[in-house]
């Protein structure tokens, strides 16, 4: 294992200064922590110096640090089989996360990368990393590649624009719809009633379009969601028209989707929970906050999922399809649930969009979409959670913000004049060759995931050249 | 089911004519085949790659695009080409464009295959299929670094005179040139799989390659050769839609790319008379739904009506309509 070696490099160089593997361990589990502490603590100092940011916010970095690595967590007691000190790293940094939008603007400038992300690209970046999840069911989990991902998030946004919007100016329809204007018309629904909608129309597109598509072999499905990815957006284009019934409004999109929001009921009151997000001033921060709940139902779902019959199902579909048929998998319903559960996050992810964005516009269903949210997975790690939420969160930072910093930075100290942000998806493209040629498992690997890639699976070789010059064996079917 | 679907069509076709008039049906009929010439240089990269690979080459649109720039390039900074060339001087300089534009896109697709599908061998199948749409948006970019975001305008050098006039139905020398080029790579490319001793290596590679591989076949070699010529193709392709529709864009290439495979899929992948007849069928289908008016949905839902022919073929019938074979005609 390659990390095993550039450990064994480490003790190496250690053991020069007469630090050795056994003297490390004969020391005390205290004394292993504050050595540790301190290394990193230092570490942290010399950057924290080498930039010249010496605030109260480093400090708080450095405090979290030594939080996590210096005291005992897993010494607390278990409450039955769970074990509690797991927890504790986690929900802090939950906390820190959930704070975010109190302490951004007292964070430091990076080098290159320029100030931390604002509330806005984050409450992007959770949306983008729900459809990550959501795209993760289908292509890291089924091992189905899935091109037109970006159907079930136009979809998503679509039903939420249908239902929250002015679009059917015909009806009068209100469920509990949050800061109405006096003569409103249209169909308005709860927005925390049009999310699950959306998810269960979208599952249900996804299972029409799943039904007949995914009888085919990998290369092909992946070509056909991608006609389906393509067609979607040019029925959102020319759906202001479809025999005289305006379903899309064409290239206008469906503009003014209510937002959420809690009303004005005794419960939410006495929760001091925000009677309408868009009346409130930190929008941003509501919206953020909400998309946090989102995301952690998501990252809930998608590990019981995983774990669960249906979820080892997918993983042993993905890793031998005649094998898992053999054994009783029945392929095609075990396929189209993965497509379908996918889908419901992606149309709940679309819908949530839209209603942050306040309207579904048909540029913004371009097969690109599918492309960065299959390169999310991708860099992240096929099948792994964290690595699919950190490919997720990074993709979509550097798409909001990241590129045009790096981009001023470069131009700034090389004197020259490129746009970067113009140059996106071919760096995604980039990303995408060279994680599946140097590291297919991605950046933070599911350990089953990066022993099928490395090991090999029955999965049928593009074309094996190289074999030709082992013994010859048995061919195999 | 299938022929009802047929008889509707030709039903459609049929009233069309007769409410347009049968010239001018005919004239769309002739844009149908010029289209068809353009696709069908592309769409063979696509059966020719996936014959002998089973891969489908996500960046081979893009390979076209820039055949297109490459093409443009020559045409306008290399040879400076306008309406006050003379005849024979036009000829020679779109002759030598296209044999760059054939080498360059060659020498490109071919060093792609080395770079991003070669290292996967021993990898699921879908992992080069990852690359290549990696490789695809590479490229997109590359030519938005060159040729900036931008339509490329390229002078409208091909005469535009009328090769015949009959009752109506004009044939114009742009139309016929773009034909007139095809016919003859196509001819090349036949002679070249069937009469060669490196086509007899890529057919018999295409059939088995660890067979191919024990008869003294260098595969690699073969693999790589397949490579250069669909890019070759498809280089070719690109001068011509540079040379008919007189702009392109770095997107171009993805557009068109995903029809061309339409049309690979529907003559039967991997089957080179397939791929023409493909192609044909949806330049007509593109043209007739584009030019016709009775009850057309018109050009906002084109891409729509290709890609659901391309689910529905794959749905009911992948082996398309000559039926997927070992290609090369095997």
């Amino acid at each position: 294992m390659r990390r095993g070696r550039i450990s064994e490099r480490w003790w190496a160089l250690l053991g020069r200064f007469g630090l050795t593997q056994q003297r490390w361990g004969s020391w005390p589990a205290w004394m292993r922590r504050l050595v540790k502490a301190t290394t990193w603590l230092g570490l942290g100092l010399i950057l924290t110096a080498a930039f010249g940011t010496w605030t109260t916010s480093a400090l708080a970095v450095a405090a979290v640090v030594l939080l996590i690595v210096v005291p005992p967590w897993d010494r607390l007691p278990n409450i039955g089989p769970y074990r509690t000190g797991r927890w504790i790293p986690w929900l802090i940094a939950l906390g820190f996360v959930v704070a975010y939008p109190y302490y951004v603007n007292g964070l430091p400038q990076l080098p290159v990368f320029g100030p931390f992300p604002n509330v806005h690209t984050m409450v992007v970046a959770g949306i983008f990393t729900m459809m990550a999840l959501g795209l993760n069911f289908v292509v890291g989990y089924a091992g189905l590649l899935d091109l037109g991902y970006v159907a079930f998030y136009a979809m998503g946004a679509y039903v939420c624009g249908w239902f929250a919007s002015e679009q059917f100016a015909g009806q009068h329809i209100d469920v509990g719809a949050v800061g109405l204007q006096q003569g409103w018309i249209g169909i308005h629904l709860s927005i925390w009633l049009v999310l699950p909608i959306a998810g269960l129309m979208t599952a249900l597109i996804g299972v029409i379009i799943g039904l007949p598509t995914l009888r085919l072999r990998g290369d092909y499905l992946a070509i056909v969601t991608l006609g389906f990815g393509e067609i979607m957006p040019q029925v959102a284009d020319n759906g202001n028209n479809l025999g005289g019934f305006n379903l899309t409004n064409g290239t206008g999109g469906i503009t003014s989707i209510d937002g959420p929001g809690f009303g004005h009921g005794t419960v939410a009151r006495a929760l001091h929970l925000p009677a309408s997000y868009l009346g409130a001033g930190n929008l941003d921060s509501l919206f953020f906050w909400t998309v946090i709940v989102l995301v952690l139902i998501t990252i809930f779902c998608s590990a019981r999922l995983r774990d669960s019959r249906l979820g080892r199902a997918w993983i042993a579909i993905r890793e031998d399809e005649t094998a898992a048929a053999a054994m009783g998998i029945p392929l095609m319903r075990t396929k189209t649930w993965s497509y379908a559960t996918g889908a419901f996050f992606g149309g709940v992810a679309g819908a949530y969009y839209s209603s942050y964005n306040g309207g579904a516009f048909p540029d913004q269903f371009l097969f690109q979409i599918s492309v960065f949210i299959l390169c999310m997975v991708i860099l992240g790690g096929m099948g792994s959670i964290p690595g699919v939420m950190l490919g997720a969160w990074f993709l979509a930072y550097l798409d909001q913000e990241g590129l045009s910093n790096v981009g001023g930075w470069i131009n700034s100290h090389f004197n020259t004049n490129i746009n970067v942000p113009n140059y996106e998806f071919g760096i995604y493209g980039l990303i995408i060759v060279v994680v599946m040629l140097l590291r297919p498992e991605g950046l933070i690997p599911s350990s089953r995931r990066a022993a099928e890639l490395h090991e090999g699976v029955h999965d049928e070789p593009l074309y094996d050249v190289e074999e030709l010059n082992a013994p010859l064996t048995e061919p195999t079917v | 089911m299938a022929s009802a679907l047929v008889l509707l069509l030709l039903f459609w076709l049929a009233k069309n004519a007769q409410v347009e008039g049968f010239a001018y049906f005919m004239n769309i009929a002739l844009i149908g085949v010029t289209l068809g010439a353009v696709y069908a240089l592309v769409a063979l990269g696509y059966t020719l790659v996936y014959g002998i690979l089973e891969l489908i080459n996500f960046a081979h649109g893009d390979v076209f695009m820039m055949g297109g720039m490459i093409s443009a390039t020559m045409i306008i900074s290399v040879f400076n080409l306008g309406a006050h060339n003379s005849t024979f001087s036009v000829v020679a300089a779109v002759a030598v464009s296209l044999l760059v534009a054939m080498a360059g896109c060659g020498l490109l697709n071919a060093t792609i295959e080395r770079i991003a599908y070669r290292p996967l061998r021993h990898a699921p199948r879908l992992a080069p299929l990852i690359t290549a749409i990696g490789m695809s948006f590479v490229l997109e970019d590359i030519a938005i670094l060159w040729k900036h975001p931008s339509y490329v305008q390229t002078p409208s050098v091909l005469p535009h005179g009328n090769v015949f006039s009959i009752s109506g139905v004009t044939y114009t020398w742009e139309k016929l040139i773009v034909v007139l080029i095809t016919i003859p790579v196509l001819l090349a490319l036949v002679w070249l799989v069937q009469r060669t001793r490196q086509g007899k290596a890529m057919r018999a590679t295409a059939q088995d390659r660890e067979a191919a591989a024990m008869m003294g076949i260098n595969v690699n070699r073969t693999i790589s050769f397949t490579f250069a010529l669909a890019g070759a193709l498809a280089g070719a392709g690109g001068l011509l839609y540079a040379l008919y529709f007189n702009e392109i864009r770095y997107d171009t290439g993805y557009k068109l790319g995903l029809i061309a495979f339409t049309a690979a899929v529907l003559g039967g992948i991997g089957n080179l008379p397939g791929a023409v007849l493909g192609a044909l069928v949806i330049g007509f289908i593109q043209a007739f739904n584009e030019g016709l008016t009775w009850h057309s949905p018109g050009s906002d839902w084109t891409e729509s009506i290709v890609f659901s022919i391309l689910i529905l073929i794959l749905v009911f019938r992948p082996s398309g309509l000559l039926g997927e074979q070992t290609p090369e005609g095997g």
